[in-house]
């Protein structure tokens, strides 16, 4: 069942990924509400593929990597709906859509046993899950950006495109930016304040400066510093565009190496 | 009974003959009582706006309604002659005719396709016509439908979506800077028209906050009273500017008032909000070098111009779209105009009476099966004279008025009566009778006609 669902899911993203590119290069408005429609269809086989997954696990046992990455990918899909619903910004399917795409594939490419981490401790899920959405929140922060970018762009080279009609106004992607920052940091930082807990708890040490927590914390050093500049000294609009789009860059790098790591240790 | 348009607009006539002709609204009844006391024209409708006038109308006859036309044009102004009046004219007849008012109602006819003000002023023209009495069943169907199919090319096409004039370009370009437009202040230096043009859209969008400044002082009050914002003295307007969102630059100064430096200052000041700066002055008053601040956005006349271009070639692909459902919705009412012929009316009338004639009698000689072949012709008899009867004054009447102002309203009535526009429904339920014949399987004998000109009208057409 909940591989069906996945398989139907990832069919469906896909298609409405195609869907949202297209109507993001065409005038017509009409291709919206079918990209909608579909991704919608998409999220509920998504939830009832993660719903199954869920009660068929009877022992408490670590989430893998593949189940992590298909949260991320629900979670994003979750988001661009709630925003949707709110702003009736289709447009934002056409960035963040695709974005969920790559994280189910990859999910996919990635066996459903190997777990993110030895099963040390109990309340692992909870750092992964602390951490997803701490990500989900950079990853809309990210898309915010790279739009931002490209309508500012348009508008200083004054060209009136298909896409400048379709973009939102900077303001309000700036807002995006900001806010998906304020909800993201605090959760990765629960991320990660969990994690080393967990880690003390199983290898008698906080932080033992492997290249992923390195990685991690730079991360979180880096957002730190994005937030402060934000907040104090203006770092906001293009700047912080950039920013954020450099720091999702970290986030997956760090991601990948986590990923590989954990390859390395089963095999 | 013919639907005939005949005016002119600003394709086919100069303003110095569109100025002649138009009717002010003062005068507007008075023209119109004048049109209908002419012999042959039944219903009236003047519509005179400054970039067409128009007389909508329907006539017994199409050739000598049109001349009625005609002459009722050359009258409007004694110093017209008709032969000078004649090449500017174009005139429509049946479908055309309705097409025409579909697509003027539409703005898709307008100087500025898409523009809304048509709209009200066919609706200004129609309540004058309705107050005067001069549109009947037929004008006050077609105007009715005219004035709801503008309004579904409004609401189903983008065609009034995008700005067309540069004072509005500046409005749609703020919104892609600025999704609310409450909270934010707009600066004025200096004020050419355009500016305060674009000023007022801002206000209307919901700009609370508007700061003018002018280098006459006494000015910048006065404009400030009237906007209602505050005036800035000139001298003081570059510290003003990093509490701008909008700043809106029309001076008639021959050099730049304000550096790339100025920008770069106000947006550090502003924390790196966004900045939105118009320069509507020719000789430029801003230094194009703002371009190269980051969160400053400077648009100049040209570049508004190039926005309003495309919109306009936008618009006209919207219009393209407009013209399928004006032709949708004028096949719609053309089958409404045929019913309202008399003779297929009264070949409907007399074929559903048939058919209830027939069917009762067969199924009451069903019943009878005992009676002799003279019998049975009796009640044949009996039942055709009494529906024939009935339906004698029905018939006199429709064909005696086919022809007077009222004659439309006796078609539409009968129809009703006898319900003439649902096939057949009587017959089916009385059960053994197949549906005869659609009544509308017939042809009205004047519908055909419409399309083709009588001949002399198109020789005064080619003049």
């Amino acid at each position: 069942m909940a591989a069906v669902c996945f398989m139907i899911t990832l069919a469906l993203y896909f298609v409405a990924t195609v869907s949202f590119l297209a109507y993001l290069l065409r005038r017509s408005e009409a291709l919206s509400k079918v990209s909608l429609g579909i991704t919608a269809a998409g999220f509920t086989t998504h939830t009832i593929a993660l719903v199954t997954r869920m009660v068929a696990t009877t022992t408490p046992s670590p989430p893998s990597f593949h189940e992590a990455l298909s949260f991320f990918s629900w979670m994003l899909v979750l988001v661009f709906l709630a925003v949707e619903f709110r702003h009736r910004i289709h447009v934002l399917g056409s960035f963040i859509v695709p974005l969920a795409l790559i994280s189910l594939v990859s999910a996919a490419a990635l066996p459903e046993t190997v777990p993110t981490l030895q099963p040390v401790f109990k309340t692992l899920w909870l750092h992964v899950t602390l951490s997803m959405l701490g990500t989900v929140g950079f990853a809309v922060a990210f898309v915010a950006g790279v739009m931002y970018l490209i309508q500012d762009r348009l508008l200083k080279s004054k060209r009136f495109n298909v896409l400048y009609v379709k973009l939102p106004a900077l303001d309000f992607l700036d807002q995006l930016n900001q806010q998906s920052i304020v909800l993201g940091f605090p959760l990765l930082t629960l991320g990660i304040v969990t994690g080393a807990i967990s880690a003390e708890f199983a290898r008698g040490a906080y932080l033992n400066w492997n290249p992923e927590q390195t990685w991690a914390l730079v991360t979180w050093l880096f957002y730190f510093v994005v937030l402060l500049g934000r907040l104090t000294i203006g770092w906001r609009a293009k700047r912080a565009a950039y920013l954020t789009v450099i720091g999702f860059a970290g986030v997956v790098l760090t991601l990948v190496g986590v990923v590989l790591k954990s390859y390395g240790a089963v095999s | 009974m013919h639907l005939i348009v005949v005016g002119l607009s600003h394709k086919t006539a100069p303003v110095e003959i569109r100025e002649k002709l138009a009717v002010p609204e003062s005068r507007l009844g008075e023209a119109l009582s004048r049109l209908c006391s002419y012999p042959g024209v039944k219903e009236g409708l003047l519509l005179s706006t400054c970039n067409r006038v128009e007389v909508y109308s329907v006539v017994d006859d199409l050739e000598t309604g049109y001349g009625r036309l005609q002459e009722f044009l050359a009258d409007t102004h004694l110093s017209l002659s008709s032969e000078q009046l004649t090449p500017h004219l174009y005139w429509h007849t049946g479908d055309r005719a309705i097409g025409h008012l579909f697509r003027v109602a539409s703005s898709l006819d307008s100087m500025i396709v898409g523009e809304s003000q048509i709209l009200g002023q066919l609706k200004d023209a129609f309540e004058v016509a309705l107050s005067h009495k001069t549109t009947g069943l037929i004008m006050n169907k077609v105007v009715k439908k005219a004035i709801s199919v503008a309004k579904r090319v409004r609401t189903e096409t983008k065609i009034a979506e995008m700005a067309v004039s540069v004072s509005y370009a500046a409005v749609e370009l703020a919104r892609k800077i600025f999704s609310h437009m409450g909270e934010k202040t707009v600066l004025l230096v200096g004020a050419g028209e355009m500016a305060k043009l674009a000023a007022r859209h801002l206000i209307a969008q919901g700009v609370r906050h508007v700061r003018i400044t002018t280098r006459t002082p006494q000015y910048a009050v006065e404009l400030a009273t009237r906007f209602g914002g505050t005036a800035v003295p000139f001298e003081q307007f570059k510290e003003e500017m990093a509490a701008a969102d909008i700043v809106l630059v029309s001076t008639g100064a021959a050099h730049y008032l304000i550096s790339a430096a100025d920008v770069h200052r106000a947006v550090r000041e502003r924390m790196n909000r966004p900045m939105f700066l118009i320069d509507i002055s020719v000789p430029r008053n801003i230094d194009p070098a703002v371009r190269h601040v980051d969160n400053a956005f400077l648009f100049d006349i040209d570049d508004l111009n190039q926005r309003v271009e495309q919109n306009r070639a936008e618009r006209l692909q919207e219009a393209e779209k407009a013209e399928h459902m004006v032709l949708e919705e004028v096949g719609a009412l053309r089958n409404w105009m045929k019913s309202l012929e008399v003779t297929p009316t009264i070949v409907a009338l007399r074929s559903r009476v048939d058919e209830i004639k027939q069917s009762e009698v067969e199924r009451t000689l069903g019943r009878l099966g005992h009676l002799s072949s003279t019998d049975r012709e009796l009640v044949e008899g009996m039942a055709s004279s009494i529906v024939n009867k009935l339906i004698h004054s029905t018939m006199v009447t429709l064909k005696s008025e086919a022809n007077s102002s009222s004659g439309a309203a006796f078609v539409e009535a009968a129809r009703r009566f006898f319900n003439l526009d649902e096939p057949a429904a009587g017959a089916h339920r009385i059960g053994n009778v197949t549906a005869h014949p659609d009544q509308h399987g017939s042809l009205p004998v004047g519908a055909e006609q419409e399309e083709a000109p009588p001949p002399a009208v198109r020789q005064k057409r080619q003049v």
